[in-house]
């Protein structure tokens, strides 16, 4: 076995990597906003975002993933004590707040498409469908990172590593979370006023 | 029925796309034939495992640093191939027949993105690979894993790149592919998604490779280095990786952004619908100009350890070095638009960037200085390193001041698009880039191999390379002045410009010739191995990696030096501590070999073969492969072994290092 030196000067470099990795994500997604803003007023005769947004639907959206945000929180607080079941409990409960998301995001994306309202209408739909799926794709990605994890702390024994890994995707899902405040704020908020 | 079937299966690929003109046909039958006879010989000479299990599924950064340059090196011959079709048709003005217009801008598209992504990237992340650990005391890299899936995302965009010359067309709309020209509508071939997806998989690599190697430097250096002690090679590596993880995600953006434009019809980049082309223009570009840094600065680090080593002196002017780096990292994100002064932002944006432009120019100033005050007074050895160094402090000056004249707006309008244009980024790029990648190799050289390059051949190479280069260049400054502008495959003969473009011709012949020395000058050397065989010392270097046996081991460093000055190894070959006491060895953790890189690289291939062709199982495939190899390779235990101190305490006695 490694020793306790070598397993933690790994573990501070991989922190440190992710949360860079997490600064390049926030580089795409700061590109993506730049597009937004720029195409916003494009709508080309078509329905702009006051016209579209149901701001109530999407306020439940933002409680779920803020929601899901405290429960990862409450996961890692439970692995740091190495309570196992309670940590499996509340990563079960983050990932169905997760999934309800993701469900609810589709339902809006399938509404507006089926309204004929879909991502080639304008370039401002353009803008907005990639922005939103872009966050979406990576809640997607958190989900199956969540999965993996359920399934391998249900089969094996609490590791250390376990532990790093679960901050780390508590990283990961924050970070989600601040992306999806920014998109409520100036896609739906700003963008929804007439 | 069989129609749908088809198209199920083979997308848009029919088998007319695999007949191709004459030259193409011939550069993609050599390109197979070469595979072929290469795996050929594998087989003859049961060779198939020695490569898998030492070089393919390798995580040593030492042969990923080989890998990474000896692809770029066949990319360079490509290159070179596609400039001197260009010059031939120029200097020709197309009346040799030797290509249709629709294949000349194939040939320039591919010229310049296999370049930039394939022969300057691939070098840089080479030499990042070879040397960055062992000059900062380190084994490894922080993150070997990732370091072999960027290796494969890279080798994977190259077969992409590459691709056209056997299967389809290639982009016709430019290296930077602006739209709408390279949207669905005026470019529904594969041609462009080749670009993308060639560009996009191979970038995300060299995003993946930044994130590690700024980790490597920042958490990995050797007890007792600080920032102000680092090499300047790796305080370049630093702001260079700093540079990549700011702008490689915008590229990652805006590539997707133009992909979907022409998959799903968005409208992002087109010119009805909403769209605004100048975007893509002004985000490709904010990649673009950080893009030049990423690639220049890592030549500055190694023009740097190059002129203080055969000087014999200490670098002059260490911290206003590094503070120049910085402020050029800096910089280098608020130039951009000075790409498209002809966009008409107005006045007061143009003026903006203008002026950010010229101001970049102040610490690029600084370092020459620097450099050549290195030289003043030292004991200055003429080997090609240095021959490289001479060269490119020449040309880099003739570019820079070029750059600076471009920088004007109101003169940038007649410049615009110009081949004066052409000649200052060639100039920049070739005579920074590749001349300090050229002084890299033959330095660090011996450090891998254990014997030195060929000096005498060396010095043949770079006089063919400054001669030629000038001669294919400055003529192209002239032609500028004249009117001439980029991308033409023929023009009107009134216009008096065939006698310059046929001297820049036979200045790309030059050229030819002296990469001809250089293929020469490696090949004798390591024929004639024995005779310039040398220790591990053979500059009298002053950095850390020297420190080392030559060539390294696995594990590089024995023991993990202690650093307590800027030139470490210097100063201790100056206090000669000769000191016999036994060295403490220590257990030593090394990666284990993965297939998993290689892998994610293939399926990497697949995805992109099947969006270009649109082949959507193929797709499916390589997106569930990539995850599935991923979710495996995080979810295994074990993926290093131990070395135990008496067996490293072996290995040395047997290397007789001790």
């Amino acid at each position: 076995m490694k020793s306790e030196d070598v397993e933690n000067a790994i573990q501070e470099k991989k922190t440190l990597g992710f949360w860079i990795y997490l600064m390049t994500d926030c580089v795409l997604f700061a590109s993506l906003f730049a597009v937004f803003a720029v195409l916003r007023n494009n709508t080309f005769g078509g329905p702009a975002g006051s016209d579209l947004f149901d701001l109530e639907f999407v306020l439940l959206e933002t409680m779920v993933l803020l929601l899901s945000s405290f429960t990862v929180g409450l996961a890692i607080l439970g692995s740091v004590r190495g309570f196992k079941k309670q940590t499996i409990v509340w990563l079960v409960i983050t990932f169905l707040l997760g999934a309800t998301f993701l469900g609810l995001e589709l339902y809006e994306f399938n509404h507006l498409i089926a309204e004929g309202f879909g991502p080639q209408r304008s370039g401002f739909l353009s803008a907005f469908f990639v922005l939103v799926a872009t966050h979406g794709l990576h809640i997607t990605i958190g989900l199956l990172w969540l999965g993996v994890m359920i399934f391998r702390l249900i089969q094996r024994k609490f590791k250390q590593t376990d532990i790093k890994r679960l901050a780390l995707f508590g990283l990961f899902w924050h970070f989600l979370d601040i992306i999806w405040i920014f998109i409520f704020s100036f896609v739906y908020l700003i963008g929804g006023m007439a | 029925m069989f129609q749908n079937i088809q198209e199920l299966v083979f997308g848009r690929l029919t088998i007319e796309d695999f007949i191709h003109e004459p030259i193409m046909a011939g550069a993609g039958i050599a390109m197979v034939g070469g595979l072929l006879l290469a795996m050929g010989a594998l087989t003859f000479f049961k060779k198939w495992k020695w490569l898998w299990k030492n070089w393919i599924t390798t995580l040593d950064p030492k042969k990923i640093g080989v890998m990474y340059i000896l692809v770029s090196v066949i990319m360079l011959l490509r290159g070179l191939a596609d400039a001197m079709l260009l010059r031939a048709q120029q200097a020709t003005n197309g009346s040799a027949e030797l290509l249709s217009s629709d294949h000349f801008q194939q040939i320039f598209s591919a010229h310049g993105s296999i370049m930039i992504f394939f022969v300057a990237m691939g070098i840089i992340f080479g030499i990042f690979n070879l040397i960055i650990p062992s000059q900062i005391g380190a084994r490894d890299v922080a993150f070997p894993f990732l370091n072999s899936v960027s290796f494969w995302l890279f080798a994977a965009g190259m077969i992409l790149i590459n691709a056209p010359l056997v299967v389809g067309e290639f982009s016709t709309a430019g290296w930077l592919a602006y739209p709408p020209l390279s949207g669905i509508e005026y470019s529904p071939g594969v041609g462009v998604d080749y670009w993308i997806w060639s560009l996009q998989i191979a970038g995300i690599g060299s995003l993946l490779s930044g994130i590690n190697f700024f980790v490597t430097i920042l958490k990995m250096r050797a007890p007792g280095m600080k920032m102000m002690q680092m090499p300047i090679f790796t305080w370049s590596a630093l702001s260079s990786t700093f540079l990549i993880m700011f702008a490689f995600p915008i590229l990652t953006a805006t590539l997707g952004l133009l992909s979907l434009d022409r998959l799903i019809d968005t409208n992002f980049f087109t010119s009805d619908g909403g769209g605004n082309p100048m975007m893509y223009v002004n985000l490709i570009w904010a990649w673009g100009h950080p893009e030049v840094y990423i690639l220049v600065l890592p030549a500055f680090g190694i023009f740097s350890e190059v002129v203080a080593t055969f000087s014999r002196k200490k670098l002059f002017g260490y911290t206003s070095m590094v503070v120049a780096l910085i402020a050029i990292t800096f910089l280098s994100f608020t130039v951009w638009l000075h790409h498209f002064f002809t966009m008409g932002s107005g006045a007061a944006v143009n003026t903006f960037f203008g002026i950010m432009t010229m101001i970049i120019a102040i610490p690029t100033g600084v370092k020459v200085f620097n450099w050549i005050f290195t030289m003043y007074r030292g004991r200055v050895t003429f080997t090609t390193p240095m021959l490289w160094f001479m060269g490119f402090i020449v040309t880099f000056t003739i570019g820079g001041l070029t750059g600076v004249l471009m920088s004007v707006p109101p003169a940038d309008f007649q410049f615009h698009n110009s081949l004066f244009l052409v000649a200052h980024f060639h100039t920049m790029i070739v005579g920074g880039v590749l001349f300090g990648a050229f002084a890299g190799f033959t330095y660090w050289f011996p450090k891998f191999t254990g014997f030195t390059l060929n000096e005498r051949l060396g010095k043949y190479a770079f006089w063919n390379w400054i001669i030629g280069f000038l001669l294919a260049f400055v003529p192209l400054y002239i032609l500028g002045f004249m009117g001439a502008v980029r991308r033409l495959d023929h023009y009107d003969a009134s216009m008096g410009w065939q006698g310059l473009f046929i001297v820049a011709g036979v200045g790309v012949a030059i050229i030819c010739v002296g990469v001809g020395f250089q293929v020469l000058q490696i090949v004798y050397s390591i024929i004639k191995r024995k005779e310039n065989r040398v220790g591990t010392d053979p500059w009298g270097a002053r950095t850390l990696e020297w420190s080392t046996a030559t060539p390294p081991a696995e594990y590089v460093f024995a023991t993990i030096p202690e650093v307590t000055s800027r030139d470490q190894f210097w100063e201790d070959k100056k206090k000669k501590h000769s000191a016999v006491f036994k060295p403490k060895y220590e257990d030593i953790w090394l990666p284990k070999n993965s297939g998993a890189g290689p892998m994610i690289g293939v399926f990497a291939l697949a995805f992109g073969v099947g969006i270009i062709w649109y082949m959507w199982w193929l797709v499916i495939i390589g997106l569930i492969g990539v995850i599935l190899t991923i979710i495996i390779r995080l979810t295994s235990d074990e993926t290093e072994e131990k070395l135990t101190a008496a067996q490293v305490a072996k290995h040395e006695l047997k290397r007789g290092t001790v």
